[in-house]
């Protein structure tokens, strides 16, 4: 095969594969928008995307609410502007790594998870299953699982931005000599609501991506256990690619109002 | 459309390839209300595939599928493919019990959640199913994974009568299973077809339970029926390629690639 070939041959797959994920994102969406809903899949989403995420996103957080204030601290000092380490600290973490770090988070957790569990239920035959019993797989698997990331990322990040954000005040008032109720006033005069809510926004589009791309990969699964590996990793490295894509271009949307 | 006539089920002229390989290539199966068909076949040609296109799991890449005189290509509505599909009941190879649900949730899955039966009295219908399969009411709060593949298919078969459906497909329904309990299985599918008065399509390489199980008896080799009759007349068919299956020789007809 010619070099122009394989690049045409690439192409076109790139653009099934971007095909099918529309449409698979497109029935899922439909499928989450129209009764009739499965309430006890839901709660059972919630809990496991949600609430059970949250030790990971809360440690992640803090360490990283910490390191972050010991950098920025390091290099304001090279300017002697030390003193807006708690303003950035803060903006970095609700603007950026507090809806990023979570998502990434849950990329690992929940949609490898998401992938494995509906790849599993694909190789043995009960998403077969499902249809034979009057049951639409994208309303019982799919939906509740789209609705349930959509809702609990944001939930997550306003966590990961306040343990962030503690973090910084931490290893602040701890190791390098900042006033407490100074950094809480600086930090709390400098944000504005948008800061936070532009960040909220990003993770609700961010649940979204990661319980796709695991619903995805895991329903079009194929090929035994070796398949359902292929689809968990798969589901993993795209999620996370696309949720560093969508935050370019939603972070470009905002700051370009 | 329910008259006698009419067959229940009907393959006509349906074909499906995979890429190069075609697996059905105009098959052609009729089977009449309340009768009980088996199709017989070596690994890879095709049956699965049969089964899947019958109950609207795939379809086809060109012929139809009557369910009672209905093209079940022209269903297009989510309610009436709902509809369509409640008529259907089916035990999967692997009994394809869900996970996390607990047997008694698997069985009752369609009444609590397709025809919206109340919890309370599923939970019934699901422990009377399980009875007439041979389980005790003491396996409905159990998870699958807490069965052995025996009782599983037990549980996939109550799955699969308990909302009274008008056909029942077996997907190889003794496989993975030792002698007896395979014996067990294929009494239960009898007794049940008979109890529900059901139109029953089986595929299965298991010659004892095709023999038990099926009133007749079809061949599919090469993406054809190469046979079809009433499975007591199995043994002396006159066909050369369903005399080397059921005696299981490797030599005749049937090229196995290596």
């Amino acid at each position: 095969m010619n070099p122009v070939q394989a690049v045409g041959r690439s192409t076109l797959g790139l653009l099934r594969t971007a095909g099918s994920v529309a449409i698979f994102a497109g029935r899922g969406v439909g499928a989450s928008l129209s009764t009739p809903w499965f309430a006890g899949q839901l709660a059972r989403q919630v809990v496991a995307i949600g609430y059970l995420s949250l030790p990971v996103v809360g440690l992640t957080a803090v360490f990283t609410g910490a390191a972050l204030a010991l950098n920025i601290y390091t290099g304001g000092g090279r300017f002697n502007a030390e003193q807006i380490m708690p303003q950035i600290v803060a903006l970095g973490i609700t603007r950026e790594l507090g809806p990023v770090l979570a998502a990434l988070m849950l990329a690992g957790r929940v949609s490898a998870a998401i992938a494995a569990e509906i790849g599993a239920m694909r190789a043995t035959e009960q998403i077969d299953a499902l249809n034979t019993l009057s049951t639409d797989p994208f309303r019982y698997l799919v939906a509740p699982r789209l609705i349930a990331a959509v809702l609990t990322l944001p939930l997550l990040t306003a966590v990961a931005d306040t343990i962030g954000v503690a973090g910084g005040f931490l290893v602040a008032t701890q190791t390098l000599g900042f006033s407490g109720p100074l950094y809480v006033q600086n930090t709390w005069n400098f944000l504005t609501s948008w800061d936070i809510e532009s960040g909220l926004i990003k993770s609700a589009v961010f649940g979204f991506i990661v319980a796709l791309m695991g619903a995805y990969h895991g329903y079009n699964a194929s090929g035994g256990a070796r398949g359902v590996g292929r689809a968990t990793t798969h589901a993993v490295v795209s999620a996370a690619i696309l949720v560093f894509a969508a935050d370019y271009i939603l972070t470009s949307l905002f700051t370009a109002k | 459309m329910s008259d006698t006539k009419t067959p229940m089920l009907e393959l006509r002229g349906v074909r499906k390839a995979f890429g190069d390989k075609v697996v059905l290539d105009g098959v052609d199966i009729p089977v009449a209300r309340g009768r009980s068909l088996v199709i017989i076949g070596g690994s890879g040609q095709g049956k699965s595939v049969t089964i899947k296109i019958a109950i609207g799991l795939m379809a086809p890449d060109a012929g139809q599928v009557f369910v009672d005189g209905q093209d079940t290509a022209l269903i297009r509505s989510a309610a009436d493919r709902a509809r369509h599909n409640a008529r259907f009941g089916m035990l999967f190879q692997g009994a394809a019990l869900f996970d996390s649900l607990t047997i008694w949730e698997n069985v009752a899955f369609r009444l609590t959640n397709a025809d919206k039966v109340p919890r309370k009295e599923a939970r019934e219908r699901a422990v009377e199913a399980l009875a007439r399969v041979g389980l005790p009411a003491s396996v409905a709060n159990l998870y699958p994974i807490e069965l052995s593949g025996g009782m599983q298919k037990r549980a996939g078969l109550a799955r699969a009568v308990v909302a009274q459906p008008e056909i029942i497909f077996f997907d190889e329904p003794t496989t993975g299973l030792d002698p007896i309990n395979a014996d067990v299985i294929n009494n239960l599918i009898v007794e049940q077809v008979k109890r529900l008065g059901c139109t029953a399509v089986s595929i299965t390489h298991d010659m004892a339970s095709a023999r038990k199980i099926g009133d007749e008896i079809a061949m599919l080799y090469n993406g054809k029926i190469v046979w079809r009759g009433p499975a007591a007349d199995i043994d002396h068919s006159g066909n050369a390629y369903v005399d080397q299956f059921v005696h299981g020789r490797a030599d005749g007809p049937i090229k196995i690639e290596v």
